[in-house]
């Protein structure tokens, strides 16, 4: 137990040791970890803030349903709460004939002529039962409700989500979904391409020390001994790596949104991606680590195996 | 100590035949300088001890441990209990002089006490006191010839086997090893080296065994300087 104990602390030491006097090539290393994790972490939080915006486009999406004047109060009630108790609604809102009228002319104050129109006649506009459903891919229970003939008796019109408007959101949704899909597809390349990456730069890393290996292994020294401080050296490799590249994020978006004054691109917004990178800061510095240390102690492990081979000729 | 057996080492099926049935006894506390030309196998000789190298057929005992029982992953500790000097020293280029020593006493698990105790002493030995925090590039050839060795010694080997440590050396430096690894003989240990320097096999009086086109031609003991029978170069 001492022994290990001893033996543990050595190769620490001597990875520590090994870093700081090879530290020219250790920089070449840490350089090309650190542009792909920065490359990793920016698609991650490009990937989010898509999302985000995604999310807030479709959640403006809504069903409505409209109801004939004949409908009494208590019709209306039973209609509410069936909806309320199908799964995929979120939520379900009531605007009688005055409060849909009330908002009509709101969104139409600029068209005095419609308004006028309007106030010529009785109230034309029905009342209306507003939907929103969690998710616009999962509405097929809420449509077949509504389908029902005794349900359909009730409508003064077909509901919002159907015909050239359905084939719309439709489209939409699709579109939605490709994006995201598109993002993490990509998210996994970066982080396939930039293990590859980091491994080959670690092989070569130890590719060049292989005399090394070949004369501890001739002094006897066992596997794990000659193995653990190259271990150690990634592992150093990985958390300097997600330190800086975690920096030169926050540098990033300091840059962004005090230089630039852009808060955002096109469908990436800025402040957004900056407020979800200070809320879970730690949570994603630790998935840097996390990448960093684990591809590197992999590589390490690899590349040191095909030296390590105790095969003789 | 060291038995060779009807040894025969030969790379590939029908290639370079290096070892043609060599058979070598070499007692215990024994010096013996094995010589003959560059290519001849002396190497190999040494590369079947330190099993970089298995033989094609044949037999290799040393230290009483049969090599054709040996598993691979045995092979650290075997090569634990001998001491090799190389002819290009391979020094480890990122440790200064007392850590190269210290490497082999830590890879068995010696103390840090021990280590602290032991390495000095062995400095001592091969003159390079004052010189431990140099590294391998900033020594000359002779110092680090001498690194080498007494990384070699250190953990006190009944077998150092030296593969020509003075072929990089001028004459002077080459004697000041050589008398090194006298003084290591003199404490027990058994010494096998190879060497193609004239000079030295004359000056040594030991056992002289020859090798020419992969047999041993002659095997003598107490080679005086008057013997010019020895075909080394």
């Amino acid at each position: 137990m001492k022994r290990k104990f001893i033996t543990g602390i050595r190769i620490i030491h001597s990875g520590i040791v090994n870093f700081l006097r090879s530290i020219s090539i250790a920089m070449a290393a840490i350089m090309v970890m650190v542009i792909t994790l920065t490359i990793v972490l920016f698609s991650i939080l490009t990937n989010i803030s898509f999302g985000n915006t995604i999310s807030q486009i479709t959640s403006q999406i809504d069903i409505s349903v409209y109801l004939k004047d004949s409908v009494t109060q208590n019709q209306t009630n039973v209609l509410i709460n069936n909806l309320k108790g199908i799964s995929d609604v979120k939520s379900v809102a009531y605007l009688d004939k005055n409060q849909v009228l009330v908002q009509y002319e709101a969104q139409n104050s600029s068209n005095q002529q419609l308004l006028n129109a309007i106030s010529q006649t009785s109230n034309p506009l029905p009342a209306t039962i507003i939907i929103k459903p969690y998710d616009l891919n999962r509405i097929s229970e809420i449509k077949n409700y509504l389908s029902k003939s005794d349900v359909t008796a009730l409508q003064s019109d077909p509901p919002s989500y159907s015909g050239q408007r359905e084939l719309a959101i439709n489209r939409i949704t699709h579109a939605t979904n490709v994006l995201r899909e598109i993002g993490i597809l990509a998210i996994i390349a970066f982080v396939i391409v930039s293990a590859l990456i980091i491994f080959n730069t670690i092989q070569m890393t130890i590719f060049n020390r292989r005399d090394e290996i070949q004369t501890m292994r001739l002094l006897g020294a066992s596997k794990s001994y000659i193995r653990g401080p190259f271990i150690v050296e990634s592992t150093i490799y990985g958390i300097i790596a997600a330190i800086l590249s975690i920096f030169i994020i926050n540098e990033a978006f300091i840059a962004a949104s005090s230089a630039l004054q852009a808060s955002s691109l096109g469908l990436l917004d800025i402040s957004y991606a900056n407020k979800y990178f200070d809320k879970y800061f730690f949570r994603f510095f630790g998935i840097q680590l996390l990448i960093g240390i684990l591809i590197g102690v992999i590589s390490s492990l690899i590349a040191t195996r095909r030296y390590l081979k105790f095969k003789t000729k | 100590m060291i038995l060779f057996d009807r040894v025969v080492k030969q790379y590939g099926k029908n290639g370079t035949l290096v070892l043609d049935r060599v058979s070598l006894h070499v007692e215990p506390k024994e010096f013996v300088v094995v010589v003959g030309q560059s290519g001849v196998g002396k190497t190999t000789l040494l590369r079947l001890i330190t099993r970089e190298e298995k033989p094609t057929s044949g037999k290799i005992i040393v230290g009483g441990i049969d090599y054709d029982k040996i598993k691979d992953r045995n092979i650290p500790l075997l090569r634990r209990k001998i001491g090799v000097v190389f002819q290009d020293f391979k020094l480890l280029p990122n440790k200064n002089v007392y850590e190269n020593i210290a490497f082999a006493l830590e890879i068995v698990g010696v103390s840090s006490k021990e280590i602290r105790h032991t390495v000095p002493k062995v400095l001592d030995i091969v003159n390079l006191k004052g010189k431990e925090k140099r590294m391998p590039a900033e020594l000359s050839g002779g110092e680090r010839q001498r690194v080498a060795i007494a990384r070699a010694i250190v953990r006190q080997p009944r077998i150092l086997i030296a593969d020509e440590p003075t072929g990089n050396l001028d004459s002077k430096h080459a004697w000041d090893v050589i008398k090194v690894l006298e003084k290591i003989n003199k404490y027990g240990t058994t010494v096998l080296l190879t060497t193609h320097n004239k000079e030295i096999v004359s000056k040594l009086k030991r056992r002289v065994v020859t090798i020419s086109n992969g047999h041993i031609t002659s095997d003598k003991s107490n080679i005086t300087a008057s013997d010019n029978k020895i075909n080394i170069e």
